[in-house]
């Protein structure tokens, strides 16, 4: 048994300690909250000791009813207060729902400017609201685990987006963390996390293919292997394709079978219920019956063939693969250069799946893993890694990519592509433009996301102008504008007229994502709620934010002091010892304000620090007059 | 940044491994519990490698750096004159291509696309050869024949990509 650390009070617990950090996979149709206990991943179960929490979320007047198998048992008898697969609803118009999903959905959806709200018996619900209730649920789980066993606080969690997601659909995701009151140590691509899970359990080394096809998307990623680095090579797929579908092919299928019509939305929602039930059984034998027992006064069934559910849904396995085949190409590599197909998600336990997929690769994909686990596996490895619980030497290295193509709006409704797809971040590109009228003093810009050429044709990001341009004749202006996509894959955009200097910038979010004033009133909702003290919880946070600067800080002048001069060091020390003193306090503001300045204070010292740690890395090398 | 000798011809392995030596110093990753400045920091090296490391990998990319790091103009926008046997050439491979496409022979396409990258592995040879000597001229007319047969690969990509749709 291990020995207990007690810290003396008011003493900070030893920098070694081990700080728990989870990785959840928030998923379509189930997520999974997982964590690295003594070396080895594992998922947190529920107290009954199921590892799923199905992604349902069921409201009532007073609030969330119920979330989990719980809501998800409700969902036939109270389908429009029962909101299930909300994740296809993150950073979506209500156009784009109706266009992806048709007239079908049992929900009252609310058109908001940029995201869709569904509007329940506990009022408007925004999709983020609804993940940030799954999310909660999961959190709690983590901390009841904590609790019965060591202790300590939750430091923060990696949590696992579709790699075809694109900028307002990870915002959402990451707003929803937010409200759930979530650190995020980072936003990992769901196959980049199936690929660690698998890659570190079995040494593999070479290109590998992960095939991710979830309830209600689809991710094609081709990775290099390689002495602990995971390098994405290309990524492809779909966010609006997944096991759902084939649900639904299979619902179309048995309402023209049986010739039924005018469904009320408990018959529809019970018909799914059966497809996925049908298609379930359909991975073990080659018929069954798929049974209509729609209301009491009818009970009926079909014969249903395997044979027939493949012909169904043969459109859908096709689109996957031609997905995959363009990722391939994208990455400049044919099949037999590919070692090995890891297959995650539920939905490739379908017979037809792990045999298309193995005829394309011209191999038997791996499927030695929990399809529903990976992911949730491979993300707790990684925030275990992100909060500092592995040695130097003992770790490894992702470089992941952007799965869409980030551009601007040109002349005519065009789109000029200023970051590739496939781009490995963090990445930045600056693009120069200029005026089109004489005197023009304001431009607007649109920032796009998409292959296709005509804006229209792209997902509008976000839209800003840059005003205050001189008077200059028509292209005499030079317009630069940058964009930084960061390591979790989102952008943001800033802008600049060279010959003045005049500055716009934006975080891209108010197209499709949600503003930080919608945000602050969600949190405020939560909050009365609950009964919860916001400020307690605001100060608390700047608590936390505040120790990890003191920290880091102390860290870098222990290690790196040197590279200071005898004023500057004191300079950052006097700031620390203020920072200590507000910390003690409960002025959240106050401490804000201080981190923020110990942050401007040792910007400087940073950059030195990352300049001696790279001359460190190449010396030894003999470096010729010009070099690279 | 890389350590690498300024030459077309690097060893792709030590590029590889300098690339992971500085991102392994540098990557945002590595300053999850790092103040707000350091991370910003991080992100800006580790985007600088990312930038450094996309072009010395790419041929084309390395090339025409290489070129300019010289001093010579490529002149891809203004200068179009090529060589009259090139162009002939250039014309078959699309002409190639569009028949392909018109009769939907991915087989004919699948083809096209494994001549035309054997093609551009000796092409990149010769402008190896060329670059290293020191003959720019030659090389900047290699480099911009090279573009061309870059664009024809994309159109034989996207021929495909419409025919698997």
């Amino acid at each position: 048994m291990a020995l207990l650390q007690i810290s003396e009070p008011g003493l900070s617990t030893a920098p070694h300690q081990h700080r728990m950090a989870v990785g959840i996979d928030l998923g379509t149709t189930n997520s999974l909250v997982a964590t690295v206990k003594s070396g080895a991943a594992a998922v947190l179960p529920d107290i009954t000791g199921r590892p799923l929490l199905p992604s349902v979320v069921r409201y009532d007047a007073n609030g969330v009813n119920a979330t989990g198998y719980a809501a998800q048992s409700q969902q036939v008898s109270d389908p429009r207060n029962t909101i299930a697969s909300v994740k296809r609803f993150m950073g979506r118009g209500l156009a784009d729902i109706r266009a992806t999903y048709g007239e079908k959905l049992p929900y009252d959806f609310v058109d908001a400017p940029g995201m869709v709200s569904l509007n329940t018996a506990a009022g408007v619900k925004s999709p983020v609201e609804i993940s940030a209730d799954i999310l909660s649920a999961l959190k709690a789980r983590a901390e009841q685990s904590m609790f019965a066993n060591d202790g300590g606080e939750l430091v923060g969690a990696v949590i696992t987006v579709p790699a075809y997601f694109d900028d307002a659909q990870r915002q959402a995701t990451k707003d929803a963390a937010k409200l759930a009151g979530i650190n995020v140590l980072r936003l990992l691509n769901e196959p980049t996390a199936a690929a660690i899970a698998y890659g570190l359990d079995n040494a593999a080394e070479g290109i590998y293919a992960v095939y991710d096809l979830g309830g209600g998307t689809f991710d094609i990623s081709i990775l290099k292997l390689s002495k602990g680095v995971f390098e994405v090579l290309a990524t492809g797929g779909d966010s609006a394709l997944g096991g759902d579908d084939f649900d639904r092919a299979l619902a179309a299928w048995a309402t023209r079978e049986a010739r039924l019509t005018v469904l009320t939305a408990v018959q529809e929602r019970r018909l799914l219920v059966e497809a996925r039930a049908a298609k379930e059984r359909l991975s073990q034998g080659d018929a069954t019956f798929f049974s209509l027992s729609l209301d009491f006064e009818r009970t009926a069934g079909l014969h249903l063939t395997r044979k027939t559910f493949e012909a169904l849904t043969e459109k859908l396995l096709k689109k996957t693969l031609v997905a995959t085949r363009k990722a391939l190409r994208d990455a400049g590599l044919s099949v037999e250069e590919v070692k090995g197909v890891v297959l995650v998600g539920g939905a490739t336990r379908m017979p037809q799946v792990r045999e298309a997929v193995g005829t394309l690769f011209g191999q038997k994909p791996l499927t030695n893993l929990n399809p529903d686990e990976v992911v949730a596996l491979g993300a707790a490895m990684q925030a275990n890694l992100l909060a500092g619980n592995r040695a130097p030497g003992d770790d490894w290295l992702l470089l992941d990519v952007i799965p869409l193509s980030l551009g601007l709006e040109t002349m005519g409704g065009l789109a000029e592509k200023v970051i590739p797809r496939n781009s490995t971040i963090p990445v930045a590109r600056a693009q120069e433009f200029t005026t089109f009228k004489d005197g023009q003093s304001a431009m607007a810009i649109h920032v796009v996301q998409g292959e296709r050429e005509l804006v229209s044709d792209c997902r509008s990001l976000a839209r800003f102008e840059l005003r205050g341009i001189p008077a200059m004749v028509a292209g005499a202006a030079r317009i630069r504008v940058t964009f930084q996509v960061d390591a979790d894959g989102l952008l943001s955009v800033s802008a600049r007229e060279a010959t003045t200097g005049v500055e716009a910038a934006v975080v891209v979010k108010p197209s499709y994502g949600l503003a930080d004033d919608e945000i602050a009133r969600m949190l405020k909702d939560s909050f009365e709620r609950a009964g919860d003290d916001m400020q307690l919880r605001a100060l608390k946070e700047q608590q936390v934010e505040a120790e990890q600067m003191i920290a880091a800080t102390a860290a870098a002048l222990a290690q790196d002091g040197g590279l200071l001069n005898a004023e500057e060091r004191a300079g950052i020390e006097t700031q620390i010892e203020q920072l200590k003193q507000a910390n003690a306090g409960t002025d959240h503001r106050a401490i804000k304000a201080l981190v923020d300045e110990v942050n401007r204070a040792t910007e400087e010292f940073a950059a030195r620090r990352m300049d001696q740690s790279i001359r460190r890395a190449l010396t030894g090398r003999k470096l010729d007059e010009v070099s690279f | 940044m890389f350590g690498l000798p300024a030459r077309f011809a690097i060893d792709a392995a030590s590029l590889d491994t300098a690339f992971r030596e500085v991102q392994a110093q540098v990557h945002p990753d590595r300053h999850a519990g790092a103040g707000d400045a350091g991370r910003r920091v991080a992100m800006q090296w580790s985007t600088r490698a990312n930038e450094a490391y996309q072009t010395l990998k790419n041929p084309l990319k390395r090339a025409t750096y290489l070129l300019e790091l010289r001093g010579a103009d490529i002149g891809a926008e203004n200068n179009t004159a090529m060589e009259p046997a090139f162009l002939m050439q250039q014309m078959e491979w699309r002409e190639a291509v569009e028949d392909a496409t018109g009769a939907k022979n991915v087989n004919a396409l699948d083809k096209l696309l494994r001549d035309l990258r054997e093609d551009k592995k000796l092409r990149y040879g010769k402008l190896g050869a060329l670059l290293d000597s020191g003959a720019d001229a030659p090389a900047v007319e290699a480099v911009r024949q090279l573009m061309f047969l870059e664009k024809v690969e994309d159109d034989i990509g996207h021929s495909l990509e419409a025919l698997d749709a």
